[in-house]
């Protein structure tokens, strides 16, 4: 097995006009998603009505973003720094409890 | 030997780490000879039997992110099946070196030479060289590395060599002991890429509107800033390993090679094994007192730009012999010299003569008749030499 070099990442920046980039697009450690936040492509937003929400969790299981979390036993959040606003949770929600709205800016 | 066996042997001495290759007519005598080496120790290597081009260039891109060198071969379908993920690689900045052993494309099926494949994909971000000779494939094969591993180039690199017409032709060529190899083509340390669970990173990762374009510009510059390097590895091998055998290569290596280009006034421009016949057409040709040269393209990605230019300088006549072409168009070789004469303001008349295409022979006759028509002005902008 060969012996891994250490990159040097400060070596690897450089700047195009005023963009940062690196050789290859290389990032520094993992977890690049989390800290790109998508949430400003969202043109509808998912708004819980929590008089009807029974608290199941379809949303929470569905949503492909992993993007809602659970607050307690009958209350899920958006965090919408994230949603992109796909919906997919108002459609699969029991109760019809999320109301999908439009997003004005 | 045969020139595959001059890949064989340049790849045994590279000492790569990962080898991924498919068979495919006809690259298959270099893997097969790879294997053999892997199989009986004279190559520390992984060698990864694949099922598929895709899965082999795949598997490359997968060791050389993990920081170690890799290498892999193929052909016509084959580098098709590659395409897709000759753009990722090149994209990463991951060095690889590849050998094409050009073949034509089917359909109908075909595995005799052309350059369609090749030229099919220089757009992808590789570096591309063409060898003529089973000299020029060894050298070129050992240089492709050191062009590539440059840390002001990190791109990968494709080899061309003719399939059949050089690939299964046995000629004579030197190769150099393996300490002087190892003195010229360090170890490969890589700065930007390692895979590795100490120090996680992320490759491929999304590029965004906003940054796509700086990334792309900075792989243009990788490319264009390539051509320096190009020339100083050429010259230094050169310089390192001086002509064993006579006529079997360059004696000094460069972008192109002229032959026989002093005060040509029409001048053949071509790629590859084929140029061994055009030389000896030149020879006769010179004999008679005909002002007859060959500009012969070695490296075609980058494209060298200002090194054709010079040497066309004083050209009246240009005939491109290719073995591809663009439908619709012309030969992508043509279209690039064309527009190379028009920046420089040149009145020279230009021909693009395609031949050879799926292993058609490409006969003596065959230039003689390119001369002829180019010296007369014969013909049509593009004419076939069936």
């Amino acid at each position: 097995m060969k012996k891994q070099n250490r990159i040097d990442y400060g070596s690897l920046k450089s700047k195009i006009g005023s963009v940062e980039i690196t050789t290859g697009a290389v990032l520094e450690s993992n977890g690049s998603t989390s800290k790109t936040k998508t949430g400003a492509w969202r043109s509808l937003r998912p708004v819980v009505d929590e008089k009807k929400c029974i608290g199941c969790g379809m949303c929470w299981t569905y949503c492909p973003e992993g993007c809602i979390t659970k607050k307690d036993a009958k209350k899920f959040e958006v965090n919408f720094d994230y949603c992109k606003g796909c919906g997919i949770c108002a459609n699969e929600c029991p109760v019809k409890a999320i109301a999908m709205v439009v997003e004005e800016k | 030997m045969e020139a595959s066996h001059a890949i064989s042997e340049a790849v045994k001495m590279i000492k790569p780490n990962v080898i991924a290759a498919y068979p495919i007519t006809p690259q298959t005598h270099i893997v097969e000879k790879l294997s053999e080496y892997v199989a009986n120790g004279e190559i520390d290597a992984e060698y990864i039997r694949v099922e598929s081009e895709f899965a082999a260039i795949s598997a490359c891109l997968g060791a050389e992110a993990t920081g170690v060198r890799a290498y892999t071969s193929t052909s016509s379908q084959g580098l098709a099946l590659m395409f897709e993920i000759l753009f990722v690689i090149s994209g990463m900045r991951l060095p690889i070196g590849m050998t094409v052993v050009n073949r034509a494309l089917s359909a109908p099926i075909n595995i005799w030479n052309d350059h369609q494949d090749g030229m099919s994909c220089r757009d992808a971000g590789w570096l591309q060289i063409y060898a003529e000779t089973a000299q020029e494939c060894f050298d070129l094969t050992v240089m492709q590395y050191k062009i590539s591993e440059n840390r002001d180039v990190l791109l990968p690199s494709m080899l061309g060599l003719d399939g059949f017409t050089l690939s299964h032709v046995y000629e004579p060529f030197d190769i150099p002991e393996q300490k002087e190899i190892d003195g010229f083509l360090p170890e490969y340390k890589p700065t930007h890429a390692v895979l590795d669970p100490g120090q996680p990173l992320t490759l491929g990762a999304l590029g965004f509107p906003s940054h796509y374009m700086e990334l792309r510009r900075s792989q243009v510059d990788a490319m264009e800033g390539s051509l320096k390097v190009i020339e100083k590895v050429y010259k230094e091998y050169s310089e390192k390993f001086p002509v064993q055998i006579k006529n079997t290569r360059p004696e000094k290596y460069y972008h192109i090679e002229e032959y026989k280009m002093d005060g040509a006034e029409i001048v053949f421009v071509a790629i590859g094994s084929v140029c061994g016949s055009i030389k000896d057409v030149v020879d006769d040709l010179r004999a008679k007192g005909e002002k007859v040269g060959l500009l012969k393209i070695i490296t075609y990605r980058p494209f060298p730009m200002e090194a054709i230019k010079k040497s066309l300088k004083s050209a009246s006549k240009i005939a491109v012999i290719e073995k591809a072409i663009s439908p619709g168009a012309n030969g992508p070789v043509f279209d690039e010299i064309s527009s190379l004469l028009f920046e420089a303001k040149s009145a020279a008349e230009i021909r693009n003569f395609i031949v050879g295409l799926g292993g058609r022979d490409v006969k003596l006759d065959h230039i003689q008749k390119i001369y002829d028509m180019t010296k007369k002005s014969q013909g049509k902008k593009q004419e076939w030499m069936f």
